[in-house]
Parts: C-alpha cells; sequence; structure tokens
C-alpha cells in the first residue's frame, strides 16, 4: 500500500476525522448513540454505504455529467441505503425497530456527500473504497465511543447487559437519565473534541 | 462525446434511473417474505407479552403463538361473533379498522388458553401518541371486567420519556385493573402521580415528562375498548 492510499485510510481516523476535526454527521451522532447496539449497527451500516458509494462514483466518474453529478451521487447513495434498510429489516428486525428513521437519514448524512465530492470524483476506486472505509470507521469509532458513556452512565447496561451491580444502586446510586437525551451526545462529543485537540496541537486554531 | 449536452445527460439519468429502480424492485421482492414474517413474529411477540408468556426462543415464537392463542374471533358492535376463520383476527390492520364507522366495524378478538387452563380475551388497541401511531395489546379475564395484562409499543416515541410506555413498569399497573365499576365501562385512565380520576375509573400512573403520551395510551384505550362493551357484557353474564 502506497502512503497516498494509507493517508486516505489512516487520516480520518484521527487527524481528518469527520466528526470531530470536520464538524460532520453530528445529527446521527445525537440521535443513535442513546445504547451500544444501534451506534454499532449504524456504524457498519455507514461504512458500507461509504464504501460502496465511493467505489460506484469513482467508477463511472469520467461518464458523470458535471451538471448533475450531484443528483447521480444522491441516486447512487439513496439507492445503497435502501438496500441496507431491507437488509436490516429482513435479518436483524429488532435493530432496525431501533435504528427507524435514522437508515434513512444515512442519506443525509454530510459525510457522504461530502467524501463523494471530495475524492471519489477526483481518484481511482481502490483509493476511494480505502477513503471511504477509513471515514466511515472515523465515524464509526466516535458513535461507539459516545454510546458507550451514554448507555453505561444513563442506563448502567453495556449491549443490554447489566454493568454496574446492584448493591450500587442499594447505596443510592441512581442512572443519570439526562444521560440519555440528546444533549448529553454533544457535551460527551465535545469532550472528546477536546481531549482530541490536546493531544493534537496542531489542530488548535489560534 | 459531449458530456454537457442536453441529450447526454437526459439519456444518462434515465438509463440510471431504470437501472436503480430495476435492482431495487429485485432486492424487495426477493426479501419481501422474510421481511413479513419478521413483521409478522413481532406482533405474536407482543400479543405473548400482553398475556406474560416469553417464548424461548425468537424462532419459537410462531409454534408458542399458536399453542396459546386458540382461536381468532371478529365481533360485531352488538357483540356477536360473526368469524372465526384461522388468523381473522390477527391479519386485521387496526390502523385501517378504527377509522370505519362503528357500526361497520368487526372487532378482532383474540382468545387464548393459558396453562393452567384459564380463558383470556386478547384486544389489539392503536392510537396515537406525541410523534406517532402507538398500539398495543390488551389481555381481558374471561370474567370481561378484570385486565389480565397489556403490552404497548410505539413508531417514535421520545426515548427515555414516552418511549418508556414500553416498559414493564408502566404495563405492569395494567394488571387487575377493572374495566367496569357497578356495571358501567369506564376502562382504565391514565393519571398525573397523586390525582384521581373524577368518574371513579380505575386508574395508573403518567410517566413524568411523558405527558403526551400517557394521555396517548389512555386515549387509546378509552376509544379502542369501549366498542367491546357488549362483547364484555356477554362475558360477564356467561360467568356470573
Amino acid at each position: 500500500m502506497n502512503k497516498k492510499n494509507k493517508e486516505a485510510l489512516f487520516n480520518p481516523l484521527s487527524k481528518d476525522n469527520p466528526v470531530l476535526v470536520q464538524i460532520l454527521g453530528i445529527c446521527s451522532t445525537l440521535a443513535v448513540t442513546v445504547s451500544l447496539k444501534p451506534a454499532i449497527v449504524m456504524s457498519i451500516s455507514v461504512i458500507a454505504v461509504l464504501a460502496f458509494s465511493n467505489v460506484i462514483i469513482s467508477l463511472i466518474r469520467n461518464t458523470i455529467p458535471t451538471t448533475i453529478r450531484i443528483i447521480v451521487q444522491l441516486v447512487v447513495v439513496a439507492a445503497l441505503v435502501i438496500i441496507v434498510q431491507q437488509i436490516l429489516v429482513a435479518y436483524n428486525y429488532e435493530v432496525s425497530k431501533q435504528l427507524s428513521v435514522f437508515i434513512g437519514l444515512i442519506i443525509t448524512n454530510c459525510i457522504l456527500m461530502g467524501r463523494l465530492e471530495a475524492f471519489a470524483l477526483n481518484n481511482r476506486p481502490w483509493p476511494s473504497f480505502l477513503d471511504g472505509i477509513g471515514n466511515g470507521l472515523g465515524y464509526g469509532m466516535i458513535l461507539v465511543i459516545v454510546g458507550f458513556f451514554r448507555e453505561l452512565l444513563g442506563s448502567g447496561t453495556l449491549l443490554g447487559y447489566q454493568v454496574i451491580p446492584q448493591w450500587c444502586y442499594d447505596h443510592g446510586y441512581e442512572n443519570n437519565g439526562l444521560m440519555i437525551l440528546p444533549p448529553m451526545a454533544l457535551i460527551t462529543c465535545a469532550c472528546i473534541i477536546w481531549v482530541h485537540r490536546a493531544r493534537n496541537t496542531e489542530l488548535q486554531e489560534n | 462525446m459531449n458530456k454537457n449536452s442536453n441529450s447526454y445527460q437526459i439519456l444518462y439519468s434515465a438509463i440510471m434511473v431504470v437501472l436503480v429502480g430495476a435492482v431495487l424492485a429485485l432486492i424487495y421482492m426477493s426479501l419481501k417474505p422474510k421481511q413479513d414474517e419478521n413483521i409478522a413474529n413481532d406482533t405474536r411477540n407482543q400479543i405473548l407479552s400482553a398475556l406474560h408468556i416469553v417464548a424461548p426462543s425468537e424462532a419459537e415464537i410462531p409454534a408458542t403463538y399458536e399453542k396459546y392463542v386458540t382461536q381468532d374471533l371478529l365481533v360485531d358492535h352488538e357483540g356477536n361473533v360473526v368469524d372465526s376463520t384461522k388468523n381473522c383476527a390477527f391479519d386485521v390492520e387496526m390502523s385501517k379498522n378504527i377509522k370505519l364507522a362503528e357500526a361497520d366495524r368487526q372487532l378482532p378478538v383474540l382468545k387464548c388458553t393459558l396453562d393452567d387452563g384459564s380463558v383470556k380475551y386478547v384486544i389489539p388497541i392503536y392510537g396515537a401518541g406525541l410523534w406517532g401511531p402507538i398500539w398495543g395489546y390488551v389481555a381481558v379475564n374471561d370474567d370481561g371486567e378484570t385486565i389480565y395484562g397489556a403490552n404497548f409499543s410505539h413508531q417514535g416515541e421520545t426515548p427515555g420519556l414516552g418511549a418508556r410506555i414500553t416498559e414493564e413498569s408502566f404495563q405492569k399497573q395494567y394488571e387487575q385493573k377493572h374495566l367496569y365499576k357497578e356495571g358501567v365501562f369506564k376502562c382504565v385512565s391514565v393519571m398525573k402521580k397523586g390525582q384521581t380520576p373524577t368518574d371513579g375509573s380505575d386508574y395508573v400512573d403518567a410517566i413524568s415528562g411523558a405527558t403526551i403520551t400517557s394521555r396517548g395510551v389512555g386515549t387509546m384505550m378509552q376509544q379502542c375498548m369501549a366498542p367491546y362493551d357488549p362483547f364484555f357484557k356477554k362475558l360477564q353474564s356467561v360467568t356470573e
């Protein structure tokens, strides 16, 4: 793997993270991170849609008329998202019920259009695929971290299993109801950005 | 070739749309049977939970359902049974059914027999929450008067607030509540903690912070159960 491909795959994980640095895809970060399981399924779905839409757009990039390229991108993304949704309803009904509208909203996830415009339209399929995987992973990573803290502190469980032992509750510990509400996703996300910028000083604005 | 000419663009879009449409239709058709099965199983599972029955595994839901739900009934607004073919009540679409005029409605009832031989009648209910539809299943004892169990679901109520109608702590309150007071149908009200209904009906505590969803549950129960009054009365006269 040459240097450029490596950058396409690994940069979005930290230095060029879509959520932390480009501040894209925040809306779904708020919506699906109440517990860990939907956050993981959402991450996998976005990685799949992002990687394949990048590849498809990259394959047909030389045939797309520039004036209607956004429409072509939307059609490709929408088709892939519908496929993901149909597969979830058929094979993982519980999760599809939990994610409900959010799968459909992958279409409007800014990361997708951003990557298609910025990368897939100018690059060959293989680097585009890596770029899609990288950005999807970067997004999913944040989703899982936020979901982890929100489920742990908000419900005392992880992936549905009780983690905080009963004696804590017996001694007056209470689940933090605020963690379940959307504002805490923003605050958790901001804390991650804080830690991230503190470690990567070159990202700090003056 | 000029990629920005009108004819190229129109041709390009047309081919793209036809291709994508064909692929999606193909996928939809091939997955449809599996999806329908999942949705039906989910409904069966909700009906079983209203009866406090937990299927041993997801795969055994249909078998468990068949075992306990012994007969499907459709009753008219006078409480007469008009249809009792298999799955005639299970297949009723409640969202459409509640919109019909009372005299035209055929009310679905699922007759269930539990392990101890007792007979329960499960009534599907359907109404509106804050953001979208809410629905549920209420199991009534064969005395036609008390509730055995209830199960509620929703499409998109607020997690942590309205969505808590699906939690056991809320649903458990309905057990052994009386639908009738001195022979008059009163249903079960949903009241703010500390308040009591003025009409003397039985009541459960609303979920704090989810006033509209809680009220929705109360209204849904009232509206969907009231037409069954003649049917319940018949049950009561049999047991007396």
